[in-house]
């Protein structure tokens, strides 16, 4: 066509390969990026490496009697676990009786009823109660929940005590619960809902007997993250659980006292650390490794689970 | 969509349908779904109000002297500005050091790991360690930083160090980063990757020019949620030895020296103050309460706005 010919070049091999440089930049960048993934493999075994060691050191050295005492005294070697077990347990089972019912009805809101546009205003609800720190909600516990609510309903109850606290933590747990719950709700197959629609169901019947049953997995495993994020809560139960140094066994939640989280914070910040039992400090190694174990397990629990819902549709 | 009626001419037809009777049950149901997100609302709204007039004395009394006074042990002197700078400082480490390893491990995981039975541990980890409580973290922080880096870290200071309480927040919102990230590429969809492909582009040519550009918005919105948190978290630092009463800040050190020395935080602040006894120390509290508040709720809103404007779906 054109007069200037241009001369014919012979594809070779090196050609196909294009520039060198570009190929040692893209390995380069390639290794960049998996030695930062790697970290994460890294930080973990960290964690568990820094835990295990300390902790089996701390049990070597203690009398495996001072684990079952009358209670959570680290100064007096009194390491009753039953006291902390307990006081986390109590703090997270209130913690979900408040964040169940409003984080699954929030999702269920958003998921089934809200227009595109009310998620649009609703949303950001949840996403500013998620994103209020911990210590304020502690405050919150401390000067607002105890008097005005656990105090005029139960007079018995201390300045210090874990059902305000519970509920605190409970407050903090809905956007998480809410947020895994959508989500699972959201990923119900739409031909599901209009399937029972077409033979009559009504919203509401379609909501708990089709959207929540084949939702089910993803549901209890934000269940399982809320139970496991309110065992794992500090600060409230640090200010409003009355964890101070010690405290005595109690199923008593309208009594203060310790949880493994409050008695981590209150070793780490007790001035008497180093002149006070030479076991008391390295204490929280130990708490801190059960912690750890505890909320693993219910992560990967709950991961089992919204593995199933992923699987399935 | 055409064959949407109008809203009056589907509500006379539902109406016709149900015989005139409204659905009492259905309708309870639903305002007691509703009912659920009004009361977070109301516990938001109740936690701001009863904040805001426990800290009014202070607020109206030494608004600006509040912010820029120093900790103190006298009530009426007391203000938060080592806290804020503290805590700003803080985050600057972990945006200086999470974000960029956090998304990196983010586009390697999601664009250039194969499906295979080492990523998928990988990424299930990641996970894990996004759950794990942030004490556990401060435990970490605490070994490795405070005691085993210490000549590193804080020779000075006994390893109680600006360095290691950001170090250890670093740590603690890697894995959100990366959660985040991940999430925001996964959205770009995959017929943008392979027009690149198609022209001759490498891996790293088809993230940086095609996939990070759309993604930007996500990963951006991700990374200022993880530094808003950051920026609350306290129970780590407790562990790292954030100081929380007095604390003396000599002027004429290097920034080494500075970063190298002792440290507070404003949600430390808080947590020491709000131990004290009520009275003059609890308008202290809220006021700074709502300090802090003010930071990490303006942030977040900044948030919300950049996500609703750039917001795309395919």
């Amino acid at each position: 066509m054109s007069a200037t010919a241009t001369t014919p070049r012979t594809v070779t091999l090196e050609l196909m390969r294009g520039s060198r440089r570009r190929h040692r930049k893209e390995r380069l960048v390639r290794v960049f990026f998996l030695s930062a993934a790697a970290l994460g493999l890294v930080i973990s075994l960290a964690i568990v490496l820094a835990l295990v060691e300390q902790a089996i050191r701390w049990l070597f050295d203690i009398d495996l009697g001072w684990l079952w005492t009358e209670g959570w005294f680290p100064r007096a070697d009194e390491f009753d676990l039953l006291t902390i077990l307990a006081g986390t347990v109590m703090i997270a089972v209130i913690a979900m009786l408040v964040a169940t019912p409003l984080g699954l009805g929030a999702a269920a809101y958003l998921s089934e009823y809200a227009t595109s546009r009310m998620r649009r205003t609703l949303k950001p609800i949840l996403e500013t109660l998620a994103s209020i720190p911990s210590v304020v909600l502690g405050y919150f516990a401390l000067q607002w929940i105890n008097p005005e609510l656990v105090r005029k309903i139960f007079g018995s109850a201390g300045t210090f005590n874990y059902l305000a606290a519970g509920l605190a933590v409970g407050i903090l747990t809905i956007p998480l619960v809410a947020s895994v719950a959508e989500d699972a709700l959201h990923a119900v197959p739409q031909a599901l809902r209009e399937g029972a629609y077409g033979i009559g169901a009504r919203r509401k019947t379609v909501t708990t007997r089709v959207v929540f049953p084949a939702a089910v997995s993803g549901v209890v495993a934000s269940l399982i993250l809320g139970f496991s994020r309110a065992v794992g809560e500090t600060m409230v139960v640090a200010i409003a659980a009355g964890a101070t140094s010690g405290s005595l066994r109690t199923f008593n939640p309208l009594e203060g006292g310790q949880t493994m989280t409050g008695a981590i914070s209150s070793l780490a910040i007790g001035s008497d650390q180093v002149r006070g039992s030479g076991f008391a400090f390295d204490a929280l190694y130990f708490v801190g490794l059960l912690l750890f174990a505890i909320t693993f397990l219910l992560n990967v629990v709950s991961e089992r689970f919204v593995r199933r819902v992923r699987s399935r549709y | 969509m055409a064959l949407v009626a109008p809203a009056d001419a589907r509500n006379a037809v539902d109406l016709a349908l149900r015989g005139r009777k409204r659905q009492v049950g259905g309708m309870l149901f639903r305002f007691g779904l509703l009912a659920t997100l009004l009361l977070a609302l109301a516990i938001l709204l109740v936690l701001l109000v009863t904040t805001l007039a426990d800290a009014w004395p202070v607020l109206t009394d030494r608004a600006l002297d509040f912010v820029k006074s120093d900790t103190s042990s006298l009530a009426e002197r007391a203000g938060v500005w080592q806290g804020l700078v503290g805590s700003l400082i803080l985050t600057g480490f972990v945006a200086a050091i999470a974000l960029p390893i956090g998304i990196a491990a983010a586009i390697y995981l999601q664009e250039y790991a194969r499906d295979t039975r080492t990523s998928r541990i990988l990424i299930a980890n990641i996970r894990n360690l996004a759950g794990v409580p942030s004490v556990v973290y401060g435990i970490l922080g605490l070994v490795i930083f405070v005691q085993a880096m210490r000549a590193i870290t804080g020779p000075g200071s006994s390893g109680r160090s600006y360095v290691s309480g950001g170090l250890t927040l670093a740590v603690l919102v890697m894995p959100i980063v990366i959660l985040i990230t991940m999430e925001a590429l996964r959205a770009v969809p995959a017929s943008i990757r392979e027009g690149a492909y198609a022209v001759g582009a490498t891996r790293w040519e088809v993230v940086r020019s095609h996939v990070l550009p759309y993604a930007a918005p996500g990963i951006f919105t991700g990374a200022i949620l993880a530094l808003a948190r950051a920026f609350g978290e306290t129970a780590p630092l407790l562990l790292v030895g954030a100081v929380q009463g007095y604390i003396s800040t000599p002027s004429g050190r290097t920034p080494l020296e500075i970063l190298q020395g002792p440290y507070t935080a404003l949600p430390t602040q808080i947590f020491a103050w709000a131990k004290l006894p009520a009275g003059d120390w609890q308008s202290n509290t809220a006021a700074a309460i709502i300090v802090l508040l003010v930071a990490i709720l303006l942030v977040n809103f900044l948030a919300i706005l950049l996500r609703n404007r750039y917001e795309r779906t395919w």
